[in-house]
Formats: C-alpha cells, structure tokens, sequence
C-alpha cells in the first residue's frame, strides 16, 4: 500500500510534519473523539433496544471528520446511512441522527443554510444527485461544492459510473469520496471488482483520482481540501479512494464472525484513526492528557443532552404518515389522510 | 385431477385448490420456519439440478443477510453459490445471460426496495427475451426477494413493489405464505421455463411455521389456496397479510357471526381468475387486502376481476385495505402504516352490513 497517501504514519510518525497545521489537526483529533464516543453509544442504545438498528462507522472517523471538516459552510454533503458522522461535524444536531436511527420520520433534518442531503441507502444513488447538485451551483455561479459519500460496494453500481463520468463532463464542483472499508456488508474488496484499486477508475472516467490512507485524518482532509479547491475553481471533479477499515459488524444485525477474521485488522498496516493521530500530536508535544480528558468530557456531554433531547420527543403520530409527501398538497389526499386516521381511531 | 394429481404433475389448476385448513400437526411431523423452507427449496434445487447456481450480495460465505442460503456455498461450493459485486442490473442481466447458455440461475436481490436497478433487466428483457428472439432463447431464471415491512428494517427496506412486477407481461410473480409454499413455490419456479419472481415476506419469516414434506412437491403456479372457507365474505390477500387476515375472518365468526373466507392468492402474475370469480360469487361480499399503496395496487385489479367475474352476485361494494398513498414511513410509523386484522375486521363489518 505504498501508494497511499500520508501524512502521518502508522504508528503515529511525522511524515509531513508541515502540512497540517497543528491547530487543525488538533480539531480533527477531538471531532474524531467525539465520533467514537458517538458511535459507542449508539451501539449501546441499539442493545438496550433504545434505537432501532444501527451501522457503526468505528475505525472511519478519520475519512467523516477529516473530510467533512474540509467543507466550507455552505457547501453540500450527501451521506450514506454510515456517514451521519460526516453529517454531525458539517452540522447536523446530533439528536437528528439519532432520531434517524430510531425509525423517526422528523429526523435528520440540517439547520437553515446547512445542506446535508438525507443519507443514500439504496446504494450509489447519490452519486447522480452529487452530479446534479454541483453541475447546478456551477451554472448559477456558485462558489459552493459538493462533498459525495460512498462505500468501495458502491463502486460496482452503474450509478457510480454514470453519476461520476456525467459529472467529467459538465465539470461539477464535486469530490466524490470512497470510504474503502474493504467490505460491503460481507463481501471482502477482492470479489468487489477485479481491479486493484477504486481509484484507478477515475482516467476512464474522465476524472482525476486520487488514494489515500483513510485512516490518517490529516491525509483526508489535505487530500479533500485541494480537491474541493480545484472543484471550486473550475477544474472539474474528483475521486477519491480513502482506504480504510471498518471495525465492526455492517449493522447491530450483522455476525463478522460468520466471513472475517479477526487478526484481519491488524493485518492492514493501517492501526487506528484515533490512536494514530494521538500518537502524533503527542510526540508534537501538543496533545496533553488534560485536553484528552477535556474532549471525551465535552463529547459525553454533547450526546447525553442528545439522547435526552430523543427520549423526550413525543411520540410518533400516525397522521406523520403523510406530511410533505407533495409540497402542494392535492385534496384527494388530504381526503384520504382523514379517511385513513379516522379509520385508525375506530 | 385432484389438487394433489395437479401438484404431482406441476400444472396449473384452473382454479383454487381446496388444501384443508392448516391443522395443529400431528407429532412427528417435521416443521420448519418459512426461512428455513426457503433455504431447503434451495438446497434441493441444487442438489437435483446441476444446473442450478444461486447467486446474489453476501449470499455465499455468510449466508445472506437473512440465512436464507445458510451453509449453500459450504455444501456446493463457491462456483454454484456466488457472491456478487454489488450490481443488482449485473445481478439479474448475468442471470438471464446464465440462463441463455444453459444455467439455471436463482438470482437474490437482497430486499425487495432494491431491485429497482434490475427493472430494465427484467422489465425490457428477462420478460420478453422469448418473444423477441422469437423462440430461440427462453430466460428460465429466477429471482427471489424479501419483501414488506413489520420487521423495524432501516428506511426504504420495507417495499412491497408487486405491481411494477405484475405488470410486466411474461414474468411470472408469486408469494409463499407458509413454509410449503415456500419450499414448493421456490421448486416450481426453478422448473418453470420463463423467469419467476418469488416474493419473500420477511416478516413470516422467522415468525411462521409449518409442515414441509421432505421430498420435493413443486407448489403450481397459478392456483389460489383456500385458508379457510365460509359463505359470507371473502378476503383475497396473500404473504404477510394472509395472517391478519385469518385472524379478521376469526373475529368476523366470534363477533358478528358471520362465515368469511380467506384466500391467498399467492401467485399475482398471472392472477387465478377462476379462484376470484367463483369466491366473488359464493360470497357476494369482497375484500382484498395489501401492504402496498391503494392506487394502481394489485387490489385494483383483482377488484376488477371480481367485478368482471361475478358482478351480478356481489351484494357490497368491493373493498380494499391497503398502504395509504403515502410512502412507507420509517419503522416508528410501519404498525400504523400496515393494515392489520382490525382494519381488516373494520371494513369486514361494513361490507356485511351492507345491504
Ligand atoms: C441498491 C442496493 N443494493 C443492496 C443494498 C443492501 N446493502 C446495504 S449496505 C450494503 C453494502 C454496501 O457496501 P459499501 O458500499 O462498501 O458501504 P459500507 O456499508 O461498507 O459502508 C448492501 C449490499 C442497498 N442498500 N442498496
Ligand atoms: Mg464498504
């Protein structure tokens, strides 16, 4: 894996020691603690049955914050159902993910001026909106860009190839960005596709591509700022393949016992996010135990109030059902909603 | 014939087959879930036929995401059980290339609201490759998918999409709703020489079971199964909703007396006319019930066939419980979203209250 990109090493070595200021990496490493601790909790909620199911993110926290960080504020994400981390550091309250998670129909809603897209479940279907989306912010003159999550499963999708190959060529202010995490659900990479790597497909595509270690926070977000700069100033889109590892099961539903091996992590050579960029800031002399304890002490903080903002929603209403399914609603559906819930209440 | 003759020979009856309402089984006799009916259809395909590979996403080492191909790749191996990329119009357009040169491919699609990038594949050509090669090639394929809600699934993994399907003519559609069926209706699609798709209620899955002979005893294609009989209404439904139902028609007997029918239609394309028309007009009062949205559903249609069929006996106005016109919600809302026996008991009572 010579190949990736790095700024840090495995085990936490300088590589760059200049490219990331440390004030930035510094962010990165509490917006990281804040996503594990997140992500820790929601699997805890889920077996206490407080959630419904729930796909952990653990061990990708360097790709959601190191590239979601590199957006700008008015700039556009689209998620999968694995990047709510993503979503929660470009500004989606933390409760609106949860929520999500907890079959609530009001839920993921971004703030006024926040533009976070609802997350891509059936799989590479955002690519094409990411397409649209930049290609409109581009004919409107727009400074804005457009940040597009997906999985290496994703990759054989023809929505993939269209939604990348049409942007190539309207030039769409996009970063489509790759959590190669090495599986889809069960499948390993290597029975993906025959290819050795998502981002050589980026010349056939017409797109510059880029790889880079997605578990090296700095790396992701250099990588993604430059792409994100070059969207910005007309010189069309990028893929990005950030290599990386996902820790646990595909979903709380999900037994990788029944297809990988345990040890199959370490065998990455790719070792932690976290404990990684720890290591670096501490041998930089600018990471100290107190402002470690100060993050997890802010994190634990954020998502109790969160998860006491979810308990304390009402409960859902079956009139919910129909809410902004036509933004100009037509009579004959207002006719059959009353139909409906007074039928309910019989 | 009798029903079981018809059954022996794997033709289509003309109309519903009078099975005997499911019994307590005696001792002895095997049970299985519907789930793992499935997996035995299966694995009996592949054993009788090596022809037959399965192939689909996590299908192979891990079982699919259900286990519904447990220990298939284990036991015939990885070139026979094959897991994907993850493609679903590569999925189903290789199966009807695979068939094409002689395979017998059983497709998964992983739930039922993924499917939609395999519709060109089987809506412009899985259903007509017959007729537009004039013969030549068939598409004897199968596709299975889990469908429905019930199940507290993530967002868009609930769909009940039968229409786009039935609507196709030259694919066949069915719906086991018992363990069986599930295991007979897998085999008669495997043996049936244009392209089936078997619709796998998730929510029966785990939580049905019932008597599955051990041999290999195809469910025909075609024919309605009778759940229950009585004279005065009759609720046509079938997967997931042939429960609630039985228990609306149980409520209809204790609480207002009344003797209603309940039958599973379980083959929609092509639908068992017969079976519609003769319950239309023994009873005179119909129902249909389905998960999906009310307009352009599938009740629409067998409405319409009941109407066709037995309009001079019907003594109410038909009537459909359904999905309302509005997606299915995410999981907080599916119970209210999902017809269940009380709806189904509501619109009993106004239909025979109807004079
Ligand atoms: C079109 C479609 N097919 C199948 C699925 C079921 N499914 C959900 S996640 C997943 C694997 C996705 O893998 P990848 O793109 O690598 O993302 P990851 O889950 O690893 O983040 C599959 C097959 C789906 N959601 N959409
Ligand atoms: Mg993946």
């Amino acid at each position: 894996m010579t190949d990736l990109r790095r700024v840090v090493g495995p085990a936490g070595e300088p590589l760059h020691p200049d490219a990331v200021p440390l004030a930035v990496a510094k962010a990165l490493l509490r917006d990281m603690i804040f996503l594990r601790a997140f992500d820790e909790r929601a699997v805890a909620l889920q077996r206490q049955g407080r959630i419904g199911t729930y796909p952990p993110y653990r061990g990708m926290e360097a790709c959601q914050a190191g590239a979601a960080r590199a957006l700008a504020p008015g700039d556009w994400l689209l998620p999968t159902y694995r990047d709510h981390g993503a979503a929660m550091i470009h500004g989606l309250p933390v409760v609106e993910a949860l929520a999500y998670w907890n079959g609530r129909v009001e839920s993921y809603r971004a703030p006024e001026g926040v533009h976070v897209f609802p997350p891509a479940v059936p799989i590479a279907t955002q690519i094409p909106h990411a397409a649209g989306i930049g290609w409109g912010l581009r004919l409107q003159r727009s400074q804005a860009a457009v940040l597009c999550f997906f999985g290496d499963g994703a990759s054989s999708e023809g929505d993939f190839h269209e939604g990348i190959n049409l942007a190539g060529v309207v030039r769409a202010p996009v970063v489509f960005f790759c959590q190669n995490n090495g599986y889809a659900i069960s499948v390993p990479f290597r029975l993906q596709t025959a290819a050795a790597t998502i981002a050589e497909r980026a010349p056939g595509l017409g797109v510059r591509g880029e790889r880079v270690d997605g578990n090296d926070a700095l790396a992701v977000h250099l990588t993604v700022t430059e792409a994100l700069a070059r969207a910005r100033a007309g010189e069309g889109p990028t893929l990005i393949e950030a290599v990386t590892y996902r820790q646990g099961p595909h979903t709380t539903s999900d037994d990788p016992g029944r297809y990988r091996d345990p040890e199959e992590m370490a065998r990455s050579g790719l070792g932690d996010p976290i404990e990684r960029l720890t290591a670096y800031l501490r041998a930089q002399g600018a990471w100290s135990e107190a402002e470690d304890e100060a993050a997890r002490e802010d994190a634990r903080a954020r998502i109790q109030a969160a998860v006491a903002e979810l308990e304390a929603m009402p409960p859902p209403e079956p009139r919910d059902i129909f809410d902004h399914v036509y933004g100009a609603e037509p009579a004959w559906f207002s006719r059959e909603r009353e139909a409906f819930l007074a039928g309910l209440s019989r | 014939m009798t029903p079981s003759e018809r059954r022996r020979a794997g033709t289509a009856a003309p109309a519903a087959s009078r099975e005997p309402l499911q019994r307590a089984e005696a001792p002895g006799r095997r049970e299985l879930t519907l789930l793992q009916a499935v997996t035995e259809g299966l694995a009996t395909a592949l054993a009788e036929d090596e022809r037959v590979i399965v192939l689909g996403e996590d299908v192979g080492k891990n079982g699919g995401v259900f286990r519904a191909t447990d220990g298939l790749q284990e036991r015939f191996g990885p070139e026979r059980v094959v897991d994907t990329p993850l493609a679903e119009s590569a999925i189903v357009g290789a199966s009807i290339g695979l068939a094409a040169a002689g395979l017998r491919p059983i497709a998964e699609i992983q739930f039922m609201g993924f499917v939609y990038p395999a519709l060109d594949q089987l809506i412009s050509h899985a259903s007509r490759l017959r007729s537009r090669s004039r013969g030549r090639y068939g598409a004897p394929l199968v596709v299975r998918m889990p469908y429905g809600g019930g199940v507290r699934a993530p967002e868009l993994h609930s769909e009940s999409a039968e229409v786009h399907l039935v609507h196709t003519p030259g694919l066949k559609v069915v719906v086991p709703s018992t363990p069986a069926d599930a295991k007979g209706l897998i085999l008669a699609a495997v043996a049936d020489p244009d392209p089936v798709v078997v619709m796998e209620p998730m929510r029966l899955y785990r939580s049905v079971k019932g008597h599955v002979p051990e041999e290999a005893v195809p469910t025909p294609i075609g024919p309605a199964r009778v759940v229950r009989e009585g004279e005065d209404a009759v609720v046509f439904c079938w997967g997931a909703m042939v429960p609630p139902a039985l228990a609306a028609a149980r409520l209809a007997e204790e609480r207002l007396s009344a003797r209603v029918a309940v039958v599973d239609l379980r083959t929609l394309a092509p639908l068992d006319r017969d079976a519609i028309g003769e319950w239309a007009r023994r009873t005179g009062r119909v129902l249909v019930v389905h998960e999906a949205p009310r307009t352009a559903g599938l009740g629409a249609e067998v409405l319409a066939i009941a109407q066709e069929e037995a309009f001079w006996h019907l003594r109410a106005r038909p009537r459909r419980v359904t999905g309302p016109d509005a997606p299915f919600p995410y999981f907080s809302l599916e119970d209210w979203y999902l017809p269940d026996a009380q709806r189904i008991l509501a619109a009993l009572e106004e239909t025979l209250a109807e004079t």
